[in-house]
Order: C-alpha cells, then sequence, then structure tokens
C-alpha cells in the first residue's frame, strides 16, 4: 500500500499531517469541530474506568455477570458505554483455571468504549507477535507470572470481535463497596496482562 | 496545537493514562486520530475500509523493518488514511505531498501553530 503514496520522508511527519488536514477543511470534508471533540474525548473522557467499571458491576451483581458473559455490547450498554469500536465485545472470564490475555495480532482492535485507546505497547509489534507464540513468558516480562497449572488463552480480537477480560476478584475485598472495587481494576487487568491486586 | 501542554497529571481532567503514558505522544498523532474520526463519521468511508488499509499498512512497515528501526503506529495511521482518501478519489496524494512542501518552505518562526511539529521524532529510518 505504501507504494501507492507519494511519500517524501525528509518532510516531517507533523506537516504531511497538517497538509493534509488543511485540504480536507479546505475540501468541506472535515469540520475542525468534530474533529477536535474526538480528540478531547478521547483523551479526557474515555478511559478504563468505564471498563473498571463493568468489571466491579459483575463481581457485585451475579445477574449482570451473567448478562455480561452472555451478551457483551449489550451489557455494557446498559451502563452508558458504547460508541466506535463498541460495536462486538465479548467478555472472557479470568478464573482458577484459565488466564486470558488479549491481542489484535494484524492491528489494534480494541474496545475503545470500555478502556479508551490502546497503549503503545499493544500497538508493538512485538507484543502483537510474541503474546501469541510464548503467551507465559510475555507475561511473565511484564510482572505476572502465571503458574504452569494454569492454562492461558489469547484471544484475538478484529472487527467482528473486540475481546474484554473479566479478571478475578482479588480475596479479601469481600466488604468492598462496587465503587471501591473500581478503584482497584486496571487497565492492564482488563486486557489480561496483569491480576487485580489489593492495594 | 499546543493540546497536551497543560493537561493535569492527576484529578478529574488527566488525561487516561497508565505508567505516565500519554494516549497521543505528539500532537500531530491526535490529528491524524481526528482526521480519520471525523471523516468516518461524515461518512467518507467507513471504518472497515479504514482498517483494512491499516492492517496493510502495519503489515508493509512489519515486512520491511531493519533492526533498529522504531515503529510509529500513528505513521501507520496516516499513510491508510491517505490511501483510503486517494481511492475513493477525495484527496490525492501528490496533492499532500504539494502542500506539505510548502507548509516545510516556511520561514523559520512562522511555524507558530505547531509547536512540536517541527520535528519527526520518529526516527523512522535506518540507523
Amino acid at each position: 500500500m505504501t507504494s501507492e503514496l507519494t511519500v517524501n520522508d525528509h518532510i516531517p511527519i507533523a506537516l504531511r499531517t497538517e497538509a493534509l488536514e488543511q485540504l480536507l477543511v479546505e475540501q468541506g470534508l472535515v469540520d475542525p469541530a468534530v474533529m477536535d471533540t474526538f480528540i478531547k474525548t478521547y483523551e479526557h473522557d474515555v478511559g478504563p474506568m468505564n471498563g473498571a467499571k463493568v468489571v466491579a458491576k459483575a463481581w457485585t451483581d451475579d445477574e449482570y455477570k451473567a448478562r455480561l458473559l452472555a451478551e457483551g455490547t449489550a451489557a455494557v450498554a446498559e451502563l452508558g458505554f458504547k460508541g466506535p469500536q463498541g460495536e462486538h465485545i465479548v467478555v472472557v472470564e479470568n478464573t482458577d483455571e484459565v488466564h486470558n490475555v488479549v491481542v489484535c495480532t494484524l492491528c489494534s482492535c480494541y474496545p475503545w468504549p470500555l478502556l479508551g485507546l490502546p497503549p503503545s505497547w499493544y500497538k508493538d509489534p512485538a507484543y502483537r507477535a510474541r503474546i501469541v507464540k510464548e503467551p507465559r513468558t510475555v507475561l511473565r516480562e511484564m510482572g505476572l507470572d502465571v503458574p504452569e497449572e494454569k492454562q492461558i488463552t489469547v484471544w484475538d480480537s478484529s472487527s467482528e470481535v473486540r475481546f474484554f477480560v473479566l479478571p478475578q476478584r482479588p480475596d479479601g475485598t469481600e466488604s468492598m463497596s462496587e465503587e471501591d472495587l473500581a478503584g482497584l481494576v486496571t487497565r492492564d487487568a482488563m486486557v489480561g496482562v496483569a491480576a487485580v491486586g489489593v492495594s | 496545537m499546543t493540546l497536551l501542554a497543560d493537561l493535569d497529571i492527576e484529578g478529574p481532567a488527566a488525561p487516561p493514562r497508565s505508567n505516565g503514558e500519554l494516549v497521543f505522544s505528539e500532537p500531530w498523532e491526535s490529528r491524524a486520530f481526528g482526521l480519520a474520526m471525523a471523516l468516518n463519521d461524515a461518512g467518507a468511508f467507513t471504518w472497515d475500509e479504514f482498517r483494512e488499509r491499516l492492517i496493510a499498512e502495519i503489515g508493509s512497515w512489519e515486512a520491511s523493518a531493519q533492526p533498529g528501526d522504531c515503529y510509529s503506529y500513528y505513521r501507520c495511521w496516516l499513510h491508510a488514511l491517505e490511501s483510503v482518501l486517494a481511492d475513493k478519489n477525495l484527496v490525492a496524494s501528490a496533492v499532500v505531498q504539494e502542500r506539505a512542501a510548502e507548509l516545510a518552505a516556511r520561514p523559520a518562526g512562522y511555524d507558530h501553530g505547531h509547536d512540536h511539529g517541527d520535528h519527526d521524532h520518529d526516527h523512522d529510518h535506518d540507523h
């Protein structure tokens, strides 16, 4: 695809982006206000806190959890989380027997309404290639030791399905409120590269 | 264009981040992101049309990368965006190139709109 483009690498990519933006605005194809709203939304408003609320509700409400595992997209929409890249969410549950981890081997498919935009390591060629071939090793390098006896399942997100991990609720949190529980849940836990701990 | 300069690091206005990581590492990345979102929203292309080209750009980078090359996801993103716009006869690649060259020829100091835009931090070249 690159060969179709006229790309002069001596011109900084920031200027090429600015040039494209100018042309699109001049042609009336892009409304700068709409563009700014998208950028601000994903910089400020949409992030892992959304997914954390979903996890905390699933931990404290068995009926919600059942709906979440059966029909992810609809269950997260109940909490108001929907939008671009949130159309086909499938939730996979971590258990004592199975640890789940998510990747997009081809690009960067990710459940934006629940987690915001993906972090750089998720988009990195090394993570995308290695987590499939040697998940236990990669997880250990990222700070998560999965015991040998526990199965690891790697889920490849795509435009058809975007996977989301329901982490295990940590021991000793029985008396915590849903809100406090949400505060424990990290983005990395919902991608499956970390466990939820009690800080 | 100093989108990232004055943000709170903590508190309700802080951008989503973990380990101190910002969503966009440079302002142009957020512009490239916003362009694709706004164009898709306006119906210029479907998300699958864009994603198909993004996959191709990423695959092409991975196939030709040399040891030491730094990966830039948003560089692939911008190329994918240009590719879909060219295919739909909305903006020709050569026209973008021409406009970018004009912008690059602006006298020093003129470019006040891009505090961080003068430098290409991607190191997307052979070392």
